[in-house]
């Protein structure tokens, strides 16, 4: 698979990195969990009863109904790939990690776009996903709901009256619906409004996750915001719930940077430049500074600060430096430190030639 | 081990942080790790885990020690996957649908404890469908019966009744 552009390319449609609150919303995503009735849940299984459900669902992916609505899906039996490959799907947000690293017969299927994947023999037998750029959740549910509705044409999936979609584990079941949103927030974290702002979350039934790091520079600035609660609301009941909290901060991000302009516009322009000349010229960078400098140059383009460079860029160097991508580029295995010369000769070339 | 923070003390607390899918572990001490938790409040809270909240409610039982919750704590076994609720109670996944069923009430606590409900009011597969959409239809125009009939807007419930009864047929035959 070496020429294969899943694997060297950058088209997922996340990466297009335009839509509703562009400048705050990096992507959108909805998964929906669904287990067939025929048998007991993945890891209750023998590796030929996996096959049998990856084929089940494939089959049902090759009709007529699937295909006109959606194109054709690309299957990927991930045993079949190497471990860098699967990670690439891991860094691309196609797959989870724990489908990644699970045991037993898993598969992927893929539309063309790389905005719809199917993970089979997940935790559950089915996991739709579906991730847009920026705020497009509803669209997203949309979308995720229109497969479910084509699929259980053809499959029965595990349905209770009173418990609804049957799932794995117990957190998932009900609408089988996880709805999640990245978030950019460098102004909340410069004026030290982030924390308070979410972690008052978890008491609307929401939880954020990527704001362990040391101080928030390492994370880059990036929130991941999700329902936790899929029993006894209605889809629509969780998705406005999460827009509209969504709304809420993306507001209070908007202040902040309007406050920081007015307040401390050399500081942050200051800020923004070393950030970004320190990417144009840096020969070895580690993935967290990367990461961290990126957010401030991304900060930087969205207040008209630095012009000239299209955001898409941004998104695009979130998968290309990471590690896996980057070995499979090379073709071969790298130590971290040859990594972090890789790093920064990727980012170097990536604003160079926009740019300088 | 020394804590990675200060490297002074030794690291007793483990911390996995999740940043743009990378996993990065953090070994700390009690002091530098109580430093996490002020500046991140809820964020360094552990993801909500099913073993942890069985163990919590064994504690209890143990707690209030009368022999009522022995009887409760019988073992029961899915007869088509073949796991036990004790097992279930441990890794936190169930093993088939059919658990679901032979589980039945002992999951509601659980249940309420992650979601505040144990009740599903979202989508129903389609072909699930008709009856069951008639059904949750009797429930919400009773309820709305309850209401008016509590504000004695005895014209408009009576309507409501015969709507009922007219659902109702549909759902016999
Ligand atoms: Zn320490
Ligand atoms: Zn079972």
């Amino acid at each position: 698979m070496d020429n294969d552009d899943l694997f060297a390319g950058t088209k997922c449609k996340w990466i297009e990195g335009s839509g509703p609150y562009a400048d705050i919303v990096i992507t959108s995503r909805v998964r929906l969990a669904r287990n067939l009735e025929a048998f007991p849940f993945p890891q209750a299984l023998t590796e030929v009863q996996q096959k049998e459900v990856v084929r089940a669902i494939a089959q049902t992916l090759d009709s007529s109904a699937v295909k006109n609505k959606f194109g054709k899906f690309r299957l990927i039996v991930l045993n079949e790939l190497t471990a860098i490959e699967r990670q690439i799907l891991v860094e691309k947000h196609l797959i989870s990690p724990e489908h990644a690293e699970l045991k037993g017969y898993r598969a992927v299927a893929l539309d063309k776009e790389e905005m719809i994947s199917l993970m089979i023999n997940e935790e559950d037998h089915l996991r739709i996903q579906v991730l847009l750029p920026a705020l497009q959740i509803h669209e997203s549910w949309r979308k995720a709901n229109e497969i479910d509705d084509l699929l259980e044409k053809n499959l029965n999936f595990c349905f209770s009256e009173t418990k609804g979609y049957l799932t794995s584990c117990p957190t998932n079941v009900g609408t089988g619906l996880r709805a999640s949103v990245m978030l950019h927030l460098p102004g909340l974290v410069i004026t030290k409004q982030a924390n308070r702002i979410l972690s008052a979350l978890s008491q609307v039934g929401l939880t954020v996750r990527g704001l362990y790091g040391e101080g928030t520079e390492a994370a880059g600035n990036m929130f991941q915001i999700s329902n936790q609660i899929t029993l006894g609301r209605t889809e629509e009941e969780i998705l406005q719930n999460l827009s509209s909290v969504i709304k809420q901060i993306v507001d209070q991000e908007r202040s902040a940077r309007e406050l920081l302009l007015k307040e401390a516009r050399s500081k942050l322009e200051d800020r923004v430049y070393r950030a970004f000349g320190a990417l144009a010229h840096a020969r070895i960078i580690s993935s967290q500074e990367a990461i961290s400098l990126l957010s401030e140059v991304r900060l930087g383009i969205d207040l008209k600060i630095i012009k000239n460079i299209d955001a898409r860029i941004l998104n695009e160097l979130l998968v290309t430096i990471q590690p896996a991508y980057m070995q499979k580029l090379e073709g071969r295995k790298m130590s971290p430190s040859d990594r972090d010369k890789k790093r920064a000769s990727i980012i170097r070339e990536k604003l160079n030639v926009k740019f300088l | 081990m020394l804590c990675e923070e200060c490297q002074l003390r030794p690291a007793t607390v483990h911390i996995t942080k999740i940043i743009n899918n990378l996993k990065s572990e953090l070994n700390l001490c009690e002091e530098c790790a109580k430093g996490y938790k002020d500046e991140w409040g809820l964020g360094i809270q552990p993801a909500f885990s099913i073993p942890k909240f069985f163990a919590g409610l064994l504690d209890e039982e143990a707690g209030f020690g009368t022999g009522i919750s022995q009887g409760y704590r019988q073992e029961s076994k899915c007869d088509r996957c073949g796991q036990t609720y004790s097992e279930f109670t441990q890794t936190g996944r169930l093993g088939c649908n059919r658990c679901y069923a032979i589980f039945g009430k002992r999951l509601d606590p659980l249940l309420r404890r992650i979601h505040g409900s144990i009740r599903h009011t979202g989508k129903v597969p389609g072909r699930a469908g008709g009856k069951l959409r008639l059904k949750r239809e009797v429930e919400s125009l009773r309820a709305e019966l309850e209401q008016l009939v509590a504000q004695e807007e005895f014209e408009k419930a009576a309507e409501v009744r015969d709507k009922i009864r007219e659902v109702e047929k549909k759902l016999r035959s």
